[in-house]
């Protein structure tokens, strides 16, 4: 008799064992890690779960289990990792499906062996294609081929009832059907579990440059009461760098930058040109560059930052319309008080800024609301991905979402009983 | 026409119906000057591009602003009206097929380009603003708007926003769901709400773009520009037979290329260009390849060698290529002309849309041929064979007894042919009111409910032009409560139904 939790999750046939002190979700620890290896298996642990009330959490490597807030409860986590066969590579047509606990290191070693790549890049190859997907991670070359939810093409998702739902397919040109996939981009397990996943894939370019040159910015002024403040100062505005070489006809890949100390240091911008004729595109991109006065570099490799974080304990995304890049980071250094690292995709103006955890909290609150104001008025947004706990609870960790009222909607539908991830999503989804 | 006219299918002058208080409400709303209830003018309304279905709309209005738009929505909710968006009626799958009992919501008077930000790349426009505009109006300064329909002179960004309108350069550039940023909605409950990939939280607006109109009508969209590329080199190169042609798009894409465009024409289709256009494609040709490159000088020069090299390495026995803007519209031009143009060579034709691996195409192509034969009926075939989607148009005389049914049942089978190989029944003209028949096809009954939990979320009345997209609509109810999936009891076999 399944009456018990414990028991209808055995009942399954799917490996459960219980939750050690590794398991947290947000520092929320669940009862059993579920290791299901189908996506018949996920269903079977989901119906268990629904038919017992257990709220579940998928989980891939587990490399951004602490972004977003905590759940509310959880009680089982559900574990792809044995999820991790990719499951067709159509070369020739440039599809790829896969599991989703394959990681984005093993799926583009898979991937190189036939001189193609799925052009989403992620700060940790550890990370799976269902974590990559689930919390919509897109690096440097969003620029050129947009994120996560432009490249993948098909998905078969598994919902709170244990229904397995498949939409779009392995054809890149598709217009079929609502587009469930990208609904569960970004939707941080909120929705269902992704099972598997089909991409558009690209030819591993031919060439690859980066460009890279250092700008000087802000520096220290006496404030109005003779307070250091350190303000929006920049001898070269950082638009004037980024914006010609974002609308050049180089076309770059990628222009990021990375600022180590943005309260005065100066600031990197290192631009990406792959694809046929790299080298003399590059030596476009240098001239342009260089046009501020700063000596540019050509290497076939890429900074030892590029496409990485700049810290994981507390880190806030900072969006805005990418003429406003400049605005952006005037608001994150006039706000900042304490020693913080910015770095981001400059031309699609995503910034990401590590604070200290150590962070006293009211400052930190100061921080978020300051930039937040400023850079909301742009017509941007300040989402704190991660923070450490007694911080988050004094944040606003989305800002304004325009949809929240449908978003509500579509989470009763997919999930009336709230057991996935409850909690985890804007406006307690 | 008077208005009793428009009542009396409701219930007659003295106990006026849904509709007939909808005309009112709308009167009020939107002026008497922008309310169409004369049934000559209606009948206009009565199809979009694919004429063969049609119904009178049994009212159409003309809007200026999304809160008017959102008031006629409301009003709608309050008659239990269902309505249909339309933009300029081009779509060719039924999508803006107007419904006798509803209203028909047209955006052709919402045409202003609102805003635009050459420094972050974005363009603010109307529904009812043209594809084409939004190009005309950055060209000057270097920029495009990349996602190219064939309809582009005249189809509306409202209809690319419901369609995720594709066009022969999707093949590197993506669809209009890659290219919009941001977009105002009137829900299908009459709410004014903002979808944007700016905003934390689901990303409805990548459901929306594509929902055929019935997740609600797009009001203002924010559209990316893109940077026009400093070349663009167009070529076209004649082969014997599609199989050889086929063989160079493999030997390109294998080659890591990605060009612009790759289009295939075969013999018929190049006959009936010939016919219409007189392109002037090289006599002899069992298949055409239309190649366009773009980007930087110096990649595309590097690629036009490789393509060129491919070309001939494959079979191909003559190659040209555009020096200049009128030469590569000498080439586009046959083309473009290829639909239409197969009225020249058959008094009456479907134009079909499927999608199959791109490495399926030559099998899919013989099986093709072989339908043809078995069923007495010409099919000529234009694609975009990069990407493996197929536009067959399948010719018939409507005249002849049976040859439309007939020539209906061919281009079915080739949907069937395009599944079986793992694609899709269409991959850029949409579902609509066309193809609904065929979702049960290409998706099972789990895949049919889990999207009509997204259209229960949005519009639980079902009124958001119903009837498209899915075969059967789904009885909302309200919002479900608590569920708690299968009760212990019954899964342990105590008890079958309380």
């Amino acid at each position: 008799m399944a009456a018990q939790p414990a028991e209808a999750l055995a009942a399954t046939g799917v490996t459960i064992r219980d939750a050690g002190p590794d398991d947290d979700v947000a520092g929320v620890k669940p009862r059993w890690v579920a290791l299901p290896e189908s996506t018949e298996e996920i269903a079977a642990v989901l119906r268990a779960a629904s038919a017992h009330d257990l709220a579940v959490v998928p989980v891939g490597s587990g490399t951004k289990l602490h972004w977003g807030r905590p759940p509310e409860r959880c009680d089982v986590l559900l574990d792809t990792c044995c999820l991790n066969r990719v499951l067709e590579h159509a070369a020739g047509d440039l599809v790829v499906r896969v599991q989703a606990g394959v990681t984005m290191g093993a799926l583009a070693e898979a991937l190189a062996r036939e001189g193609q790549e799925l052009a989403l890049d992620v700060p940790d190859p550890e990370a799976t294609v269902g974590g990559t997907l689930a919390a919509a991670v897109a690096g440097p070359r969003r620029l050129r081929y947009g994120t996560a939810r432009d490249l993948l093409i098909g998905a078969t998702v598994v919902l709170a009832d244990g229904t397995i739902a498949r939409s779009g397919g392995k054809v890149v040109k598709n217009v079929a059907g609502y587009d469930l996939g990208k609904l569960f981009t970004g939707s941080y397990g909120t929705l269902g579990v992704i099972a598997e996943a089909a991409f558009r894939l690209h030819p591993l370019p031919a060439g690859r440059r980066w460009v890279t040159a250092t700008y000087p910015i802000a520096r220290e002024r006496a404030g109005e009461h003779g307070e250091r403040r350190f303000v929006n100062d920049f001898p070269v505005d950082p638009f004037q760098v980024i914006g010609p070489v974002a609308t050049s006809t180089a076309e770059p890949s990628a222009i990021e930058i990375d600022w180590p100390e943005a309260l005065f240091g100066p600031f990197t911008v290192s631009v990406l040109v792959e694809g046929a004729a790299a080298e003399a595109r590059a030596q476009a991109v240098r001239e342009l560059l260089e046009a501020h006065g700063a000596a540019a570099e050509v290497s076939a490799a890429p900074p030892p930052w590029w496409g990485r974080l700049p810290g994981d304990e507390f880190l806030v995304e900072v969006r805005v319309p990418p003429g406003e890049i400049g605005t952006a980071m005037a608001e994150v250094s006039s706000a900042a008080t304490a020693d913080i690292r910015v770095r981001g995709s400059a031309a699609s103006a995503v910034l990401h800024v590590a604070l200290p955890a150590g962070i006293a909290p009211e400052r930190a609150e100061h921080f978020v609301a300051d930039v937040r104001a400023g850079v909301e008025n742009a017509g941007g947004r300040v989402i704190v991905l991660t923070a450490p706990e007694e911080i988050a609870r004094r944040l606003d960790r989305w800002g304004k979402v325009g949809a929240l009222g449908l978003m509500r909607r579509v989470k009763e539908r997919f999930d009336p009983g709230r057991i996935m991830a409850p909690g985890r999503f804007p406006g307690g989804i | 026409m008077s208005e009793t006219f428009v009542a009396a299918p409701d219930g007659g002058p003295d106990r006026p119906g849904p509709l007939a208080r909808l005309t009112e409400r709308c009167r009020e709303i939107l002026g008497p000057d922008a309310v169409i209830t004369d049934p000559v003018r209606l009948r206009t309304y009565e199809c979009d591009g694919l004429t063969y279905h049609r119904a009178t709309p049994g009212l159409v209005v003309l809007p200026e602003s999304a809160t008017q738009i959102a008031a006629i929505v409301r009003a709608c909710n309050e008659y239990g009206v269902p309505f249909v968006a339309r933009g300029s009626g081009t779509g060719l799958s039924g999508g803006a097929l107007p419904r006798s009992d509803g209203v028909l919501i047209v955006t052709s008077r919402m045409r202003r380009i609102l805003s635009v930000d050459l420094a972050s790349r974005r363009a603010v426009v109307e529904p009812g603003v043209t594809n084409l505009a939004i190009t005309e109006a950055v060209r000057d300064r270097g920029f495009y708007y990349a996602p190219d329909p064939s309809s582009q002179q005249v189809c509306s960004i409202g209809g690319n926003v419901a369609e995720n309108s594709g066009g022969a350069h999707c093949l590197k550039y993506g669809f209009t769901v890659n290219h919009v940023e941001a977009c105002e909605i009137v829900t299908p409950d009459g709410e004014i709400v903002e979808l944007s990939r700016m905003d934390a939280g689901y990303d409805l607006l990548g459901a929306f773009v594509g929902s055929e109109g019935t997740l609600g009508i797009a009001t203002k969209i924010t559209v990316r520009l893109s940077v026009t590329p400093e070349a663009v080199c167009t070529l076209l190169a004649a082969f014997r037979d599609v199989e050889s042609g086929g063989r160079a798009v493999s030997a390109i894409i294998g080659a890591g290329v990605v060009p612009a465009a790759i289009e295939m024409m075969d013999a018929l289709a190049i006959e009936a260009a010939e016919a219409a256009v007189a392109c002037g494609y090289p006599p002899g040709a069992g298949a055409v390849l239309v190649v366009e490159l773009d980007g930087p000088l110096a990649q595309v020069e590097q690629e036009y060698a490789q393509v060129e090299r491919l070309c001939r390495e494959n079979g191909a026995f003559e190659l040209r290529v555009a020096k200049d803007a009128d030469e590569r519209a000498a080439i586009w031009k046959g083309r473009k002309s290829a639909f239409a143009a197969v009225g020249r060579i058959s008094p009456a034709y479907i134009v079909q849309d499927g999608v199959v691996p791109r490495t399926a195409l030559p099998g899919v192509l013989a099986a093709i041929d072989e339908l043809s034969r078995e069923y007495g009926i010409r099919v000529a075939n234009v694609f975009h064979a990069g990407d493996g989607n197929l536009h067959p148009l399948v010719l018939f005389d409507d005249e002849e007894e049976g040859a439309g049914e007939r020539a209906a049942e061919v281009s079915g089978r080739i949907l069937d042919l395009c599944i079986r190989h793992g694609g899709s029944i269409t991959g850029e003209h949409g579902v609509g009111v066309d193809k609904a028949r065929y979702m049960t096809r290409m998706f099972s009954e789990a895949d049919l409910d889990t999207m009509q939990l997204v259209r229960c979320a949005f519009d639980p009345r079902n009124l958001s032009n119903p009837g498209k997209v899915f075969p059967t609509p789904r009885l909302c109810g309200e919002a479900p409560g608590v569920r708690k999936g299968v009760h212990p009891l019954v899964e342990a076999g105590k008890a079958e139904l309380f």
